[in-house]
């Protein structure tokens, strides 16, 4: 079972939230889940782009303004 | 105009052209000679209303139909919704769902929008990574019962990516369904679709001035524009929309579009190769850029990029500092702080957006300091938000 860590970005405008969890990401372990927590609308669209673009994985959002992201490399 | 730094390259045709020569020109004639209304009986009205068939016949001929199908409203905003409430209505009896591409133009989707409300339905198909329609999909949503009307732009307005128009029109036809094509950003650039109903453009857009949109529906379509546009019949059978037409910026539009038309191929040529340089240049010289839509098949004189960790307005306020104008598709920068939903429906990353978008002013020493210059631009706003090295 891995980790989820939270990544409290609510309030904050794009791109902050990726920004955040660009920083936060390489400090957890390789296979534990960073679930970014932000209301910016463009973040639905980015959280995702931006795993696309570095290689990690997009696990979806589980709830209403968070989206989980999981450490891959 | 005196804040404009030196050599000022504006990039933004996609929004708006600088004036072609031979609509100012056309314009200055008109403004002297067309001030009368074109309805009236007197020799002045009579006048106007020659200058107002020679616009229309001019552009009916470019855009290849007959001069009573083409009609020119006051914006393209306008045409797209004539052309989307008075095809829906036109076929009411048929069905009630409007089909149409996910990325169409927001005039396209707010007259889908008033449809819906008034108890109508619409499908929206989506579109790849590209920005291309799902063809597959756009099949069987226009196959289904009940479709009154489908639209599908003929090139994306935010990423460039041409849609296969002509498919896509025999799908239609397939099902008896009314093709709208928004051509607005390839009317005067490239030629013309086959296979539609109805096709809308704005004249700022080729060279034109602002506040013209044309309007073509094709005889034999059902058409029934909304009663609320109080579109009295003289004036449709005229060519023109409700109320009385601006004819100086009508024939200016008419005059730049059989100029733009003819120049048309060249241009194309010489831009699409500008934008294949922004497009190789960009991804080679800005780290962690994601140059968005179909790097061949695409309009020959736009092209979109987002950079990663940096904020749209700011890169465009730099951009404008440094003398360049673009535009962006990043939420910071649109009016509803949400992202375009052109690059929501590819799937692409919304920030740092940012579209160039050429017209035959836009010279090659321009776009060369545009390249030289935007690496360190970006590079800038990274470095001032801490996020270099990420």
């Amino acid at each position: 079972m891995s980790t989820v860590h939270e990544l409290d970005c609510l309030g904050q405008r794009c791109p902050l939230p990726v920004i955040a969890l660009a920083k936060r990401l390489p400090q957890v372990a390789v296979g534990d889940i960073v679930r970014v927590l932000a209301d910016d609308p463009a973040a639905a669209l980015d959280i995702p782009a931006w795993c696309r673009m570095r290689g990690q994985e997009f696990l979806g959002s589980p709830l209403a303004d968070g989206y989980d992201v999981r450490r891959i490399s | 105009m005196s804040d404009l730094p030196r050599d000022a390259a504006y990039f933004d045709a996609a929004t708006a052209s600088p004036l072609h020569p031979a609509a100012r020109e056309a314009l200055v004639a008109a403004l002297a000679d067309g001030w009368a209304d074109p309805s009236r009986l007197y020799s002045q009205a009579r006048r106007a209303r020659q200058l107002l068939d020679a616009a229309r016949a001019a552009a009916a001929d470019v855009v290849g139909v007959r001069p009573q199908e083409l009609t020119f409203t006051a914006s393209g905003t306008e045409a797209a919704h004539l052309a989307v409430l008075g095809g829906l209505a036109g076929r009411r009896r048929s069905g009630r769902v409007f089909v149409h591409s996910a990325i169409e133009h927001s005039a396209i989707l707010h007259a889908g929008e008033d449809h819906v409300a008034a108890g109508g339905a619409a499908v929206s198909v989506p579109v790849d990574r590209l920005g291309r329609v799902d063809e597959r999909a756009w099949r069987a949503a226009v196959a289904a019962d009940g479709v009154a009307l489908a639209a599908l732009l003929s090139a994306s307005h935010e990423v460039g990516t041409l849609q296969p128009i002509e498919r896509a029109a025999e799908a239609c036809a397939a099902s008896g369904v009314p093709l709208l094509v928004d051509a607005a950003v390839t009317a005067g650039r490239l030629p013309v679709p086959a296979g539609w109903s109805m096709l809308i453009a704005s004249a700022r857009k080729w060279g034109g001035p602002p506040g013209v949109g044309l309007l073509a529906v094709r005889a034999g379509v059902r058409f029934d524009p909304p009663s609320t546009a109080h579109w009295a019949q003289p004036e449709r059978a005229a060519g023109h929309g409700p109320g009385a037409p601006d004819l100086p910026a009508i024939v200016a539009a008419a005059a730049s579009l059989r100029a733009v038309s003819q120049e048309a191929e060249q241009e194309a040529r010489r831009q699409s190769r500008l934008v294949e340089r922004i497009r190789e240049q960009v991804a080679a010289t800005v780290p962690d850029v994601e140059v968005v839509g179909d790097p061949v098949e695409r309009a020959p004189h736009l092209v979109t990029f987002s950079c990663l960790y940096v904020d749209g307005e700011a890169l465009l306020h730099a951009l404008d500092r440094r003398g360049f104008a673009v535009s962006s598709g990043s939420s910071c920068t649109s009016s509803t702080l949400r992202p375009s939903h052109v690059l929501e429906a590819m799937g692409a990353l919304s920030h740092g957006n940012i579209r160039v978008s050429l017209h035959r002013a836009a010279t090659e020493e321009q776009v060369e300091r545009f390249l030289r210059e935007l690496p360190g631009i970006v590079a800038e706003l990274r470095e001032q938000a801490g996020v270099t090295g990420l």
